[in-house]
């Protein structure tokens, strides 16, 4: 039902290439894209320089995606991550830049725990909200994502701001960077290891810890979580503040790993194609690899089909919107191909919707 | 035969049911056949209602007699079947239709927006209208309180109907379904939540509304309240019709036979209890409903172990309240309970299951059971924190499936394996889980909230034995019902609770129910309740 | 009256309200000019919530009907050029452009209300789409038409000017100023707000509604068409955010840019709950949102003076930066503020199954 799903957020994104080609005049082209998307395996797949480039993109987008759907296993929708992404990265490149002199066994582990630090409590504030006033997270995420932007700046010019560069930045974070794995053009770190083993060790905290029992079931029935005896509200908090810490450091990669300092305008869409991620890997930790992966591939190799076959990389947001669309409507997909598909309706997601205005009792 | 001036439909005067001319049949529903994956809820259902009669459908949760008249009322299509009124067949795609012919509904569960008020929901569908897009609120005002009038109560068009009294929200429900002109009159389990005075006062109501011609649909599960009201019974069982009877002609346990295909025990054998020390002492209790008011006023009561204190009360008396505030969903504003000697008041629901106090809950699928998680999960669904289920961080799944097997076995829940979800139990079986679990350790109290809401004879049967067996193992059971039945049944001792308080304690093997319904009713022995006007709590 | 100033702590709070009666009527139009794309985005959240169906897709409404709204006013300026035809310099483009971007909103009111209430799809997901979509399309869309033709654009909608007498009234004077010194959609708002509030609680459509998104099995039973009004109201309901749309790229700036509803279409939403769910309590909270907006410029073209001075400095000091985020932050003291507080209709969110159906 995914593979449907990607399959026709594809030709989804293919039927808008083709419309707005022909609408700004460069005549009907049925085959812009199957060569757009040629191209964007191509740059994304077809080399070594250009895995790695993929790996690269994919890292922050495993961590983020683990965000949102840990999230979603509580019944909470973490459209944050960006803001707490954000939060990540400056975190560690402040904490980076402070430690940058020191021995890199020290430095790196120091500066990751500051990105992840400042994520989680990123995470904990719209917790915190939720927990204790039952202000819904979907608004509040998104105000503090527009709020985090607006610090970043602030502080990068402000506080931050290192000396001698003729743009506004942080200072570079020196011993604190990940190590590079392959040619430097092509941005690999180490991250992806980070990346990769937390993919079993949230699958385990979910489902064999008794922590993830409790995650579990405040998503999937909350009024029985309280009777059963567990504080929602605590878990609510809990729960936020490892979404945050998670995508802080996916944050925190990108700047340890890739840039190396933080600028006064550095952003991110890695929030937003989280969501589409998670619920594109069910809310498995191994779905969310895969779609991570798969989102890896599309980002990596726009760059290419932008120069080669002029498609506007926004595509890909188009064509996430219509793969989330097909995942929500499984009855679509279940006419188009006349299969039979199981709903892609998570009892979780239930409980967002219902929480949404009232206070967490 | 004279033409009804209102309706502009021949209108027979109705004759007396056992003498004159045999009566015209004014509804028949033939051959009602409805399917659900896995349950044939109609199986071929033939029913006959006479014009003027008062006709009950009893059968026992879960029969399928509220889907046999959610069918007639269009709210559900059937497979199979067809419906004649006044012999002629009618298509009901939906209650607008069914409400333009003349059918009128009044529902289990209450139909009314409760923010709303009375004259808002009476007249909502069909409202009177100043002109083409606003209401007429002052002709809406009229007419409700004409209609009032007409039944003997005075209306307040205006209360907001959630703070009604439930006796009272039922007569807006009645007047709402009378307002419609109906000529046929469908009531939905209508006593489940009166108390025996007020249960007669709506029987009053049906008997006058009968004579003036309107036909009755009464469902029930109660053999008595059937045998009192009905002309004509018939059963249902297992979405089949096996018989339809004359009041005159059968009795109680006839009924129940046929009810439920068996001989059955109407009433489990409590034996002799042998309490002993108090185990749960609630003292000068007081707590607060989500609007802040009082809704439990210095409740002070012990139970004992080795007995069952039932506790007997119009819903909304500050049941609801009491068991939160005993259970650690609710803080009390004021007073102490105590535990075995140790002082839990306000105790989170988890320091109170370490103390040894077990809670079934009163909505089995809201509060009792994850429906989405396996079974076994949903066994250990209050013990999952404790060993052997859990090994430091880590959950044991080996232990937690052995003692998941185990229950299932020791109760008969059926089941093919602990994986499946709880959702996939029938209701009788998931409220056996919730038992099984609460059930299965050593307990010093037991709360049980509305323990056998919606289920069948059967699992009713199973469920009382087993507190039985917990109450003489030594365990203080407080229950907590609406179903009067329920707890005269099982309780050694009652209470009977009204706006807050405990007005009673009576033995329950001595006990009148009359008396008990007058407590229930007005909170005293001797005055009879105030029924003609609409007050506002 | 300056007696009452020197009150200690009372007095210079009294003297900070008599600062903001200063200095606010005079950006009272500009009050509501920045009111009018969060308030008619809450409009839309309140047809939608009040029938029982969570809208947060109210954002990616409003801005593809921007989008749309501006393209097709651009192309047909091209096409037909910009003669006026009309009061507030309406020309053929302009009006066209209106009319694409109340029907981009309302395609997607179509979209949304199929998958809350047909498909039954968890319905903040729905909203999620609906951005996801806007901002991609837009995005891509912008890219595609619009980065290639700088000039594009059919203009906008010009402001009204009541006359000056009118506005010199003492006392009252400013009110006209504020609701009527702008162009026609502005002055749509107040009328729309106010229609709203009477027909939600005078009209027979507006029990219905009610009921519908209180209780909606209790309508149902009483003959109600569930399925119908609902679709009906959130269809209408985008007929706000597509007003918002236009307000934007035909009203006020006559441009497109990436993402230009900047979060307004979720400060919509905590306007409906701060609003407890009414048009004029919608609008309230908007001008309240729109009021910290301008607080900042505010406070940097008049300074308080005397006694505040020392408070106004400090306001001075604090960079544009933090006053920019200001609504962002008053939004989620709202949110923690009130929300317990405020009860929404009963059946918000839950989508609506007939009991034969099978699940």
């Amino acid at each position: 039902m995914p593979v449907l799903a990607v399959f026709l957020g594809l030709a989804g994104g293919a039927i808008v290439i083709v419309i707005s080609n022909a609408a700004s005049g460069r005549g009907f082209d049925l085959l812009l894209p199957l060569r757009a998307y040629a191209s964007m395996l191509t740059g994304a797949v077809t080399g070594v320089d250009e895995l790695v480039r993929t790996m690269s993109e994919a890292t922050p987008l495993i961590l983020a995606g683990l965000s949102v759907a840990v999230g979603f296993k509580a019944g909470l929708f973490n459209i944050g991550a960006n803001g707490q992404f954000l939060m990540g990265a400056l975190g560690a490149g402040a904490v980076g830049a402070a430690v940058a002199g020191w021995t890199p066994w020290l430095a790196i582990p120091i500066a990751l725990a500051g990105g992840m630090f400042f994520g989680a409590l990123y995470g904990f504030i719209p917790g915190a909200l939720k927990a204790w006033t039952g202000a819904h997270e979907v608004v509040t995420t998104i105000m503090l994502n527009f709020i985090a932007a607006a610090l970043v700046a602030f502080l990068v010019t402000g506080p931050l701001l290192a000396p001698g560069f003729s743009f506004a930045r942080t200072g570079d974070v020196g011993n604190a960077a990940f190590p590079a794995i392959g040619n430097v053009a092509a941005s690999g770190h180490i991250g992806i290891l980070v990346a990769f083993a937390a993919v079993p060790i949230i699958y385990w905290l979910l489902n064999r810890s008794v922590l993830g029992f409790e995650i579990r079931m405040v998503g999937a029935n909350p009024s029985a979580a309280r009777y059963a005896g567990i504080n929602p509200g605590r878990l609510v908090i809990l729960t936020m503040s490892l979404a945050g810490m998670l995508a802080g450091m996916a944050g925190a990669g990108q700047v340890l790993g890739i840039t190396h300092f933080v600028s006064a305008s550095f952003s991110t869409a890695a929030g937003f194609d989280a969501i589409t991620i998670a619920l594109l890997g069910r809310v498995h930790p191994v779905g969310v690899l895969f779609a991570a992966l798969l989102f890896g591939v599309m980002r990596a190799g726009s760059a290419l089909m932008q120069i080669q076959v002029r498609v506007p990389v926004e595509i890909i947001d188009v064509i996430q919107a219509v793969i989330l669309l097909f995942l929500t409507a499984e009855i679509l997909v279940r006419w188009i191909f006349r299969v039979r598909v199981e709903r892609a309706g998570l009892e979780e997601l239930k409980t967002i919707t219902k929480t949404y205005g009232q206070a967490t009792r | 035969m004279q033409p009804d001036a209102e309706s502009g439909r021949d209108h027979v005067v109705p004759a007396a049911p056992t003498s004159g001319p045999e009566p015209q049949v004014v509804l028949e529903m033939r051959g009602i056949t409805k399917r659900y994956p896995g349950v044939l809820a109609n199986d071929h259902i033939d029913l006959e209602l006479r014009d003027g009669e008062i006709h009950a459908l009893l059968g026992e949760n879960g029969a399928g007699k509220s889907t046999l008249m959610n069918i007639l009322y269009g709210l559900v299509t059937p497979d199979e079947g067809e419906i004649l009124l006044n012999g002629e067949p009618i298509q009901i795609r939906e209650p607008s239709d069914a409400i333009a012919r003349g059918i009128s509904m009044v529902h289990q569960h209450f139909m009314l927006v409760p923010v709303f008020s009375v004259a808002d929901n009476i007249q909502l569908g069909q409202e009177p209208m100043a002109n083409r897009v606003f209401l007429d609120r002052r002709a809406a005002h009229e007419r409700i309180r004409a209609l009032g009038n007409a039944f003997g109560f005075e209306i307040d068009p205006d209360a907001k109907v959630e703070t009604l009294s439930v006796g009272w929200q039922q007569r807006v429900e009645i007047l709402k379904a009378l307002d419609r002109k109906a000529e046929v009159l469908v009531l939905d389990e209508p006593t489940a939540v009166l108390t025996p005075q007020e249960t007669k006062e709506i029987f009053g109501v049906l008997r006058r509304l009968a004579a003036e011609g309107h036909s009755i649909i009464f469902i029930s599960h109660k053999l008595y309240e059937v045998m009192e009201i009905a002309d004509r019974i018939t059963v249902i069982r297992r979405g089949r019709v096996v018989g339809t009877r004359l009041p005159a002609e059968t009795n109680e346990d006839d009924l129940a036979e046929l009810m439920v295909g068996r001989e059955v025990e109407l009433t489990v054998d409590r034996g002799e209890s042998h309490p002993t020390e108090p185990a749960l002492v609630i003292r000068d209790l007081r707590v607060n409903d989500d609007r802040g008011h009082e809704a439990v006023r210095g409740v002070s009561l012990e139970v004992r172990a080795g007995e069952i204190l039932g506790i007997a009360g119009v819903a909304g008396n500050g049941q609801n309240e009491l068991v939160q505030a005993l259970t650690g969903l609710r803080r009390p504003a004021a007073g102490q309970v105590t535990l075995g000697g140790k002082d839990v008041t306000g105790a989170s629901p988890r320091a109170l299951y370490d103390a040894g106090l077990a809670h079934v809950p009163g909505d089995r699928q809201e509060y009792g059971l994850v429906l989405s998680f396996p079974i076994k999960d949903n066994l250990v669904l209050t013990g999952y924190h404790r060993s052997p289920f859990r090994r430091g961080f880590v959950r044991d799944d080996e232990a937690v499936d052995a003692w998941a097997d185990k229950l299932i076995g020791t109760y008969d829940i059926r089941t093919h394996s602990g994986e499946v979800a709880a959702s996939t139990l029938s209701g009788g079986n998931q409220q056996k889980a919730v038992v099984a679990r609460e059930f299965s350790r050593d307990l010093k109290a037991l709360i049980l909230d509305q323990p056998t809401r919606g289920l069948d004879v059967g699992s009713i049967e199973f469920i009382h034995r087993q507190a039985v067996v917990k109450r003489d193992q030594g365990t203080a059971i407080l229950l907590v019902s609406a179903e009067l039945d329920e707890v005269m049944e099982i309780s050694d001792r009652i209470a009977v609770m009204y706006r807050g308080e405990v007005v009673s304690v009576v033995d329950g093997r001595t006990a009148n129910r009359e008396e008990v319904g007058l407590l229930m009713a007005t909170g005293r022995r001797d005055v009879l309740p105030e029924t003609r006007v609409m007050t506002s709590e | 009256m300056e007696v009452v100033f020197e009150i200690p702590v009372i007095g210079l709070i009294l003297q900070f309200v008599a600062y903001l009666v200063q200095v606010m009527p005079s950006l009272a139009p500009i009050i509501l000019g920045i009111s009018v794309p969060i308030a008619f985005g809450a409009l839309c959240g309140v047809m939608n919530e009040r029938s029982g169906v969570v809208n947060i897709g109210i954002e990616g409404m409003m801005l593809m009907s921007a989008f749309f709204g501006f393209i097709a006013a651009g192309f047909t300026a091209e096409v037909i050029g910009e003669q006026v035809i009309g009061p507030f310099s309406a020309t053929v483009p302009l009006l066209l452009g209106v009319l694409v971007a109340l029907a981009t909103a309302m395609l997607l009111s179509v979209l949304h209300a199929w998958l809350c209430i047909s498909v039954r799809a968890d319905q903040i997901i729905s909203g999620v789409i609906i951005n996801l979509l806007a901002f991609g399309l837009t995005g891509y869309l912008n890219r595609i038409f619009i980065s290639p033709n700088p000039g594009l654009g059919g203009g906008t909608f010009s402001s009204f000017h009541p006359p000056s007498w009118l506005v010199d009234i003492p006392l009252v004077g400013w009110l006209f100023s504020m609701f009527l010194e702008h162009g026609p959609i502005s002055m749509t708002l107040i009328v729309f707000v106010i229609g709203l509030q009477i027909l939600l609680f005078r009209s027979r459509w507006g029990l219905r509604t009610r009921a519908v998104g209180e209780h909606p099995r209790a309508a149902d039973t009483l003959g109600i068409d569930v399925f119908r009004l609902r679709y009906r109201n959130v269809i209408l309901g985008g007929v706000f955010a597509g007003l918002a749309g236009a307000y934007l790229t035909l009203e006020q700036v006559g441009a497109f840019q990436n993402g230009m509803t900047v979060g307004r279409g979720f400060i919509a939403l905590a306007c409906v709950i701060f609003g407890r769910w009414t048009p004029i309590g919608a609008f309230g909270a908007a001008l309240l949102f729109a009021g910290t907006a301008v607080f900042g410029r505010a406070v940097n073209i008049t300074p308080p003076t005397g006694n505040l001075a020392p408070l106004g400095d400090f306001l001075s000091s604090i960079p544009q930066q933090f006053y920019g985020v200001l609504p962002y932050v008053v939004t989620i003291i709202i949110l923690a503020g009130v929300v317990g507080r405020s009860i929404p209709p009963a059946a918000d969110g839950r989508p609506y199954e007939k009991e034969g159906q099978a699940a």
